[in-house]
């Protein structure tokens, strides 16, 4: 009997590792918030829907934006007809050079003396990774600072490079403005040798960026604290329409003297958002630090990927480093912030127009793609559930997906929710 | 402000190696210098060659008014994960059939290793998998290592593979390995042309290989980065990956289109995923993007698209394979050749190992010094390991590259 319970037992067994999977323990992951927005949008017939939690530059007509300076810059390499050969692990020299000088400026010091390593990344966040696993591995303190609320994204980065969370005041909800004193307060008790991290503009996801004198105060502070500091900067250009304007904090900090890690992104400023352009730039000391840095980066990059991908970064150089198409991409990034701001001025008129009686001026006083419209979870869902506007639940819009078109629908549906 | 720097104590990391030798033949100034080192592949005029199917297509891809720069899904272009795990696992393949196929779009076939190695990290064998030993071959592309070691695992072993002594592989060793081993133990294998020393098991091998590691309960990683280029057949060079999906493994698969599109720096690689079924292939690749997302966010557009038009087109997808097989061919041309020519020098040793091995490198047996002569006194640049790219062969250097071996073998012990 025992014999045949034995067997039984065995097949039984043996059958289930057959057909049994390494993965059956494996959850499902969460759904992206944000990609949660659009799937919903898209699922959605209402003719008047709005899709506001894209996070992609659109036209007046809604549709995505292909620069001309970009067609241009794409026409000049194809008939160049350059070979594919790998590009070196820290990628391709004249982008990582003049993509230093556009953050910088041409004439900073520090480009001048050599003492910056900037090398080309997977966009924006490999930028970032890159960053963290850095930190991760050559910087002793574990914590990162961010400010409350920051990109979704930077937390997860950070946590899967080793580094540790915590964050700083920045948005103040009762005015939908920047929490100065609380900021200030915070950083003040940061304790040495930290990272903190700054958003230079266009702070994601509020919209809410210090002014000049108050970026003032913040470096001091940060320099009385010792602390080190890592700016995202993934809207030059794209904020004000002026890339020397929203480079002033990051150029500011430099030159009172922080060694600074920067991250940039030409995702939403050359709109080559699948193309994956970015860098990472260390200030060292010295030309001879940068070196080090330098061979310590490739150690990184090398098994993550190898080299970064060609095509996106020869764009953006042929852009950079060609004086008419250079002026042609000003002036596009200048009409694209425009339309911006010029959509934030129709909405908040719209408001008023509409009869609402609530101080709107956020919605001016903020800058770049997003605004942190004040709006409550419940209004948020009554807003996408009766007017089939769709945006994250923490009240953010992007104005990118606000047109002279449905501008007014817009105002009508808020009034409607916060009346 | 001259404060210390954070990064005062930060030490200068060594060259990578074989961008390294790269450049100092592009530093050396001996006119008949030659470089056997980069594994990318050259024509008879010594030239990178883009395929003329990715010149054709790209030049659809610019004309192309209704195509823009917007972000890929973080998995990446759906045509293109498809069509590329079709190339891996055959049109009519009935995993396909069954729907527990999937991929993830990666940066080349490094970024496909690496995001493998994360997952199978986090999930493999319990959610924490850094002590869980990964095996690589004896020897093997010198990235793999770190790869691994990156995503977290902290036992990297090797698996028997190369038999210096008589030059091919030691299958004995080899299985002995798989044996032995603990149990689940995740090994990586090359699909075919191994790298570097381009001798890959035979297909009774490759069987007991499949038994072996099926009974052993170890996991199967392929590292594909040659399919087409080494003996000029996709199907041929898939047969390995094929046979083991046949087998009913779970298993992954990095899939490197660098070498056979010539997109080197396009970076267009792609993990191909094979599970029990749908329903695990969906909680597999849902964490896959979470693990994405924390990396590079989506995959870059150009070089998907390339390829994803490629493949979708008949047309094209002809022109492709006809291109494919003239890289292959002039490989083997070169492997040809050289033996001939060692053997017409009488240069001592057997050569047959040359035109044995498959793909683009050639493990020679040369030693360290034999090496050595030949980079300083002929300027032949190949790795120290006595690895040759043959790629970098020509009709034009055939000779003195056969002559600079000959002299290295008899003046050089």
């Amino acid at each position: 009997m025992s014999i045949v319970f034995h067997v039984i037992h065995i097949t039984i067994h043996l059958t289930w590792c057959f057909c049994s999977s390494w993965w059956g323990g494996v959850q499902m992951g969460p759904p992206d918030p944000i990609l949660g927005v659009s799937e919903a949008y898209k699922r959605d017939t209402n003719p008047k829907k709005m899709n506001l939690g894209v996070g992609a530059y659109r036209d007046d007509q809604g549709k995505p934006f292909v620069l001309s300076c970009v067609r241009k810059a794409e026409a000049v390499i194809t008939a160049k007809q350059m070979d594919k050969e790998y590009l070196a692990i820290g990628g391709l020299g004249e982008f990582t050079k003049s993509c230093a000088q556009l953050a910088l400026g041409n004439d900073n010091e520090v480009l001048k003396s050599g003492r910056n390593i900037t090398v080309q990344t997977i966009s924006g966040t490999g930028s970032l990774r890159i960053g963290a696993n850095f930190l991760s591995r050559f910087h002793g303190p574990r914590d990162v600072y961010l400010p409350k609320p920051s990109w979704g994204n930077h937390t997860p980065i950070f946590r899967d490079a080793g580094m540790q969370l915590k964050a700083y005041r920045y948005y103040d909800p009762s005015t939908c403005g920047f929490d100065f004193k609380g900021a200030l307060d915070d950083i003040s008790k940061i304790p040495e040798q930290s990272v903190i991290m700054l958003h230079a503009c266009a702070h994601n996801p509020t919209g809410v960026d210090p002014r000049p004198e108050q970026w003032k105060e913040i470096s001091d502070i940060v320099k009385k604290r010792n602390l080190l500091v890592f700016f995202d900067m993934a809207y030059q250009g794209f904020a004000s329409g002026d890339i020397d304007r929203d480079a002033w904090a990051v150029r500011y900090f430099i030159e009172q003297g922080h060694n600074i890690l920067l991250s940039q992104s030409f995702a939403k400023n050359m709109g080559l958002y699948g193309e994956r352009v970015g860098g990472f730039t260390v200030v060292c000391n010295d030309a001879e630090e940068a070196k080090r840095v330098e061979s310590q980066l490739k150690i990184l990059i090398r098994p993550i990927y190898s080299n970064p991908p060609m095509n996106g970064a020869r764009i953006a150089a042929t852009i950079l480093n060609t004086p008419d198409l250079r002026s042609l991409w000003l002036e596009e990034v200048h009409g694209m912030a425009n339309r911006i701001i010029k959509m934030r001025e129709e909405l908040v008129a719209g408001l008023k127009k509409e009869g609402s009686t609530h101080n709107w001026q956020h919605v001016t006083d903020q800058i770049g793609m997003f605004c942190f419209t004040g709006l409550k979870p419940e209004q948020v869902e009554r807003l996408t559930k009766e007017f089939s506007v769709y945006m994250t639940k923490d009240g953010r819009i992007s104005m990118a997906g606000v047109t002279s078109g449905n501008v007014g629908y817009l105002a009508n549906g808020i009034h409607a929710v916060t009346k | 402000i001259a404060t210390m720097s954070v990064f005062c104590e930060v030490p200068q990391a060594a060259p990578v190696a074989v961008f390294k030798l790269s450049q100092d033949f592009n530093n050396d100034q001996f006119p008949k210098k030659v470089n056997l080192g980069v594994g990318a592949y050259r024509t008879d005029e010594c030239q990178p060659w883009v395929l003329p199917v990715v010149k054709k297509v790209e030049k659809i891809i610019v004309h192309d008014d209704r195509l823009n720069h917007e972000y890929l899904p973080i998995l990446g272009l759906p045509e293109f994960r498809s069509s590329a795990s079709k190339i891996a696992l055959g049109d009519d393949s009935p995993a396909i059939q069954e729907n527990r196929v999937g991929a993830v779009q990666c940066l080349g076939g490094t970024g496909a290793l690496k995001m493998g190695a994360e997952f199978l990290r986090r999930f493999y064998n319990g959610n924490n998998n850094t002590k869980t030993p990964v095996y690589v071959s004896a020897p093997t592309w010198e990235n793999h290592n770190a790869v691994f070691a990156n995503a977290g695992f902290e036992d990297i072993r090797s698996y028997k593979y190369w038999d210096a002594e008589k030059r091919g592989l030691d299958f004995a060793g080899f299985l002995g390995d798989l044996e032995s081993c603990p149990e689940h133990s995740i090994f990586v294998l090359h699909a075919c042309a191994h790298n570097p020393t381009g001798t890959d098991p035979t297909h009774e091998q490759w069987k007991q290989i499949a038994e072996t590691m099926m009974k052993r309960n170890l996991f199967v990683f392929f590292d594909s980065a040659y399919q087409g280029f080494a003996s000029g057949s996709l199907d041929k060079d898939a047969w390995a990956v094929r046979y083991f999906v046949s087998m009913d493994f779970e298993m992954l698969c990095a899939q490197s289109f660098s070498k056979n599109f010539g997109l080197y720096n396009e970076r267009v690689g792609n993990l191909t995923v094979v599970a029990r079924d749908a329903d695990n292939l969906k909680r597999i690749l849902s964490q896959m993007e979470m693990i994405v997302r924390t990396t590079w966010s989506n995959p870059p557009s150009q070089g998907a698209r390339i390829v994803a038009i490629t493949l979708n087109s008949p047309e094209l997808f002809t022109d492709w394979k006809d291109n494919v097989k003239t890289m292959a061919d002039r490989v083997l041309l070169m492997r040809a050749q050289l033996k001939a020519k060692l053997q017409a020098l009488g240069t001592p040793g057997t050569w047959d190992h040359i035109t044995e091995q498959i793909g683009m490198f050639s493990f020679t047996g040369l030693n360290p010094k034999q090496v050595e002569y030949m980079v300083k006194e002929r300027h032949v640049y190949l790795m120290t390991s006595g690895r040759i790219n043959m790629c970098g062969l020509t009709t034009k250097n055939i000779d003195y590259v056969a002559e600079s071996i000959h002299e290295a073998v008899t003046k050089v012990q």
